[in-house]
């Protein structure tokens, strides 16, 4: 009795916190700092895009612990759909946004269905295979813009077409959405059978299975859902971009993004995605900035650097490092009593 | 009819005969104790009953429908639920949260399954530890655990592979006492266990395996005096001495 107290006691605690993050992120357009700079519009914006992407593949690397190396495909496959439905078909994004997502969520679980039977590391060497196979696909088939991808011609600013050129107020509200969508799903996940399926098969693949848990469908369900928020993310990075080709989305270096983020978070945990690209994103745009050409791959390094030494001290990340403070604050002010 | 029925099963890795034609029946509401020396094959026949292996050769019927070639969770599905000699909790959950994933496989609602897991919780006396992290616990907890999250899933059958192995004394009585409570509670109770005071003193019947084969079958006095078993297993001292304790207590 006492357990299931606490424990609803912390679920309305975390509630709060969760919401009241969520009328920050609301209220930040209003901010002077926001308003003034266009850039800090950009990082901004940049920071919930990356964070939603990293908690997309969190669910499936983190949770479920399939490490996967291939999410700039499914990243890609959502940017293509909303650009071939507004460049090719004259469409507006919205059904080609939806399509892309499905389309990704079907190629992921086609392609993961024969890598599952791989365990470990060998599933995750098998993902970087992919990678490559559809970024070459994508630069020889012209159907889909080749080498040279897709332009977006002009077409009327607004939420109909989810294009805006004046300002980035609407940008920042649509990428609110999508993490509110994301984040909204892993904590629903959290609490429910799925989540507990999630880290069952992370633990102990044989103990779920003797458990009744059906790990391959668990690790397939957990892909297609990555794989569908992950292409939602990229319609997104298409429509903000305005144009889209193969080595901007379906690379390795996108991919190490969704997997270097998630893992200096804080690897399975709800906040770890957003920490990570809280602190990557502004290092990646302002040294992009101050340092211009000269400053190309500075960030890398420094995130390198930043990775090793999470790594090496606390595995589980930001969030690991956050839980200790945590747990020895907790510890000193009893002792004080 | 039995719940459980294992009909000639053979299991082969490459040469090496593990399990060589064994049969046998677990009645409904009995506990069956499988004993025998290292590498007779108790932890393969194990493994084919749970769906881990796929046998060579034989079938086995769970509850009077076929189970031979169903992958391991379908088996746990229809109530056949096994836990490792190995312990292996899921180290990075908590104990509760190990125990409710069990609790899931007969309902999605969280808070039904938090009872159950609650009830299990306290059954296998793992009270108080409820938020510890699983890979954190003693030896003596984890397997305690083992067998929280195999009942938490309500199985008609509950496969222990050496729910013992390692535990002290004390421990061990406690053990056993759990288990007399499940079979009261209607669980039916297929054992691997070496320590032989344990085995007699709760299965009502005792299937011996060495190199594979089924040697004998019988009631733990049967067993006790088979002179195939002694020689293979037992020992004559181990014999005299259960005769002279009548067979409960351990004294090593």
């Amino acid at each position: 009795m006492v357990t299931a107290m606490t424990l609803t006691g912390k679920r309305t605690k975390r509630d709060l916190f969760w919401l009241g993050l969520l009328a920050l992120f609301a209220v930040i357009p209003l901010t002077p700092w926001f308003t003034r700079s266009t850039f800090a519009q950009h990082v901004m914006i940049q920071v919930l895009l990356y964070a939603s992407m990293a908690q997309a593949w969190n669910i499936l690397g983190g949770y479920c612990g399939q490490v996967s190396f291939g999410h700039s495909v499914f990243f890609g496959i959502g940017a293509y759909g909303t650009a071939m439905a507004v460049v090719k078909f004259g469409l507006i994004p919205w059904p080609g946004i939806l399509a892309g997502a499905v389309i990704a969520a079907v190629v992921a679980v086609a392609i993961s269905y024969p890598c599952f039977k791989l365990k470990g590391h060998y599933f995750a060497i098998a993902t970087f295979a992919i990678v490559e196979i559809f970024n070459r696909l994508f630069m020889v088939w012209y159907w889909v813009g080749g080498a040279l991808g897709l332009d977006y011609g002009f077409t009327q600013p607004g939420w109909k077409n989810f294009v805006w050129y004046q300002t980035k107020d609407c940008c920042f509200y649509g990428v609110l959405l999508l993490f509110i969508l994301v984040f909204g799903i892993v904590r629903w996940i959290e609490k429910h059978r799925f989540g507990f399926y999630l880290r069952a098969v992370r633990e102990g693949q044989d103990t779920a299975e003797s458990l009744g848990v059906d790990s391959t469908r668990v690790k397939l369900s957990a892909m297609a859902l990555s794989a569908f928020l992950a292409a939602l993310c990229g319609a997104f990075f298409a429509q903000y971009n305005y144009r889209v080709d193969p080595p901007m989305v379906m690379s390795l270096d996108m991919s190490m993004k969704f997997v270097l983020i998630t893992i200096l978070g804080g690897l399975g945990t709800f906040y770890g995605p957003l920490l990570g690209a809280a602190l990557l994103i502004p290092l990646q745009e302002y040294t992009r900035a101050y340092l211009g050409g000269i400053g190309g791959g500075v960030d890398l390094i420094i995130f390198g650097l930043l990775i090793i030494i999470v790594v090496v001290y606390q595995p589980k990340g930001i969030m690991g490092i956050l839980d200790r403070v945590y747990v020895r604050f907790k510890r000193s002010r009893e002792g004080g009593k | 009819m039995a719940l459980l029925e294992v009909r000639n099963l053979t299991m082969k890795f490459g040469s090496l005969v593990a399990c060589n034609d064994v049969s046998f029946d677990v009645e409904k509401g009995s506990v069956v104790g499988l004993i025998g020396p290292n590498g007779a094959g108790k932890t393969t026949l194990f493994n084919c009953v749970s769906g881990f292996y796929k046998p060579t050769s034989g079938r086995m019927f769970f509850d009077g429908r076929e189970v031979t070639n169903l992958p391991a969770h379908e088996v746990a599905r229809r109530g056949a639920v096994r836990t490792f000699q190995v312990v292996r909790p899921l180290k990075e959950m908590t104990v509760m949260d190990n125990i409710l994933v069990g609790a899931f496989l007969r309902g999605a609602d969280a808070d039904t399954a938090r009872e159950v897991a609650e009830e299990c919780l306290c059954l296998c006396r793992l009270e108080g530890m409820a938020d510890n992290l699983a890979g954190g616990l003693p030896t003596g907890y984890k397997k305690r655990l083992e067998m929280a999250r195999a009942l938490a899933t309500k199985p008609s059958l509950l496969m222990l592979d050496e729910a013992m192995a390692g535990l002290t004394t004390t421990e061990i009585r406690d053990s056993i006492e759990i288990i007399r409570g499940l079979k009261k509670g209607g669980i039916t109770l297929l054992v691997v266990e070496h320590i032989m005071e344990a085995v007699m003193s709760i299965a009502d019947k005792v299937v011996v395996l060495d190199s594979g084969v089924k040697i004998a079958e019988g009631t733990p006095q049967q067993i006790v005096e088979d002179e195939k078993v002694i020689t293979a297993y037992l020992g004559a001292k181990f014999t005299e001495r259960m005769k002279r304790t009548g067979g409960v207590t351990r004294n090593d």
